[in-house]
């Protein structure tokens, strides 16, 4: 029961937030309810038994990025962006197109459950210990088993670095000096 | 105890917002902002299905998400300021350099 009412309240408030985030013609807007989703989107973490990764999207996403988001959507001037907004009949195309893909991905997996040996099988979850010191679990996976790829993600993160430092450089001042 | 299906539902809305958000928005800003929303939407997934399997593997590639994610709004940001230097303009429909 409370399980069920954590999930929707988590839920509606992500998929509430997230089409608020599309339909807000000023950014700063669609920054708020971002965070807002990522937030819901943390507490379905909690709820499923993540525990690190419920503080790692909270310190990284809400924190780190959109904290990098926000920072950039006032650094660049966007009321220019707001006179020239119009309707856009291939929007409306685009939208109806994306709406009846869902309605059949949604159907895969609502009637995956109904014919049981075909199609598409989703198991009924595993006991919740299975994972319970969740961050010990989680250390051992990404220290044994996935040690290259966390090397890999930290080669990354200096790249995406060096790269964005170059980027926003502003180079007229470099020629000048 | 709720179904995985549940999970798989909200997953998907929050994947096919965040696809309409990419195609229909024209600031670069709120596209960006979309893409990590579908980013997002693929870790309630593997978040998921770590549980419906007992393993750990799937939150560990929960987390390279959340590390590309945020290489990828570093470069991107940086990207649209040097834009916005050049072009004054953050809009995609004005971004046609190319166009001759």
């Amino acid at each position: 029961m409370l399980d069920s009412i954590l999930f929707y309240f988590f839920g509606g408030v992500a998929v509430i937030g997230a089409a608020l985030m599309v339909t807000r013609r000023n950014a700063i807007h669609s920054a708020v309810f971002l965070i807002t989703t990522l937030l819901a989107t943390a507490g379905i973490f909690l709820q499923l038994g993540a525990e690190f990764l419920f503080i790692a999207q909270i310190i990284l996403y809400v924190g780190g990025i959109m904290v990098l988001f926000i920072f950039v959507i006032m650094l660049v001037r966007l009321d220019v962006a707001l006179h020239h907004i119009r309707f856009r009949m291939k929007s409306l195309v685009v939208t109806i197109v994306i709406a009846v893909l869902g309605a059949e991905a949604g159907a895969i997996i609502y009637y995956a459950r109904k014919l049981p040996g075909q199609g598409l099988f989703i198991q009924n979850m595993a006991p919740a210990s299975n994972l319970t010191p969740n961050s010990e679990k989680l250390a051992q996976s990404l220290f044994t088993n996935y040690l290259l790829p966390f090397e890999i993600a930290s080669v990354l993160l200096l790249v995406a670095m060096v790269g964005a430092v170059v980027m926003a450089k502003n180079k007229k001042r470099t020629e000048d000096s | 105890m709720m179904s995985p299906a549940h999970y798989l539902f909200l997953s998907l809305a929050l994947f096919l917002i965040g696809c309409v958000g990419v195609v229909t928005r024209r600031n670069v800003i709120v596209v960006l902002m979309s893409i990590e929303l579908i980013l997002n939407a693929v870790n309630i997934n593997l978040v998921l299905f770590s549980r419906i399997f007992g393993d750990a593997a799937g939150q560990v590639f929960a987390l390279f998400i959340i590390a590309d994610a945020a290489a990828e709004a570093a470069v991107g940001l940086g990207i649209i300021i040097a834009f916005f230097r050049n072009r004054e303009t953050v809009l995609a429909d004005e971004m046609d350099l190319l166009k001759w």
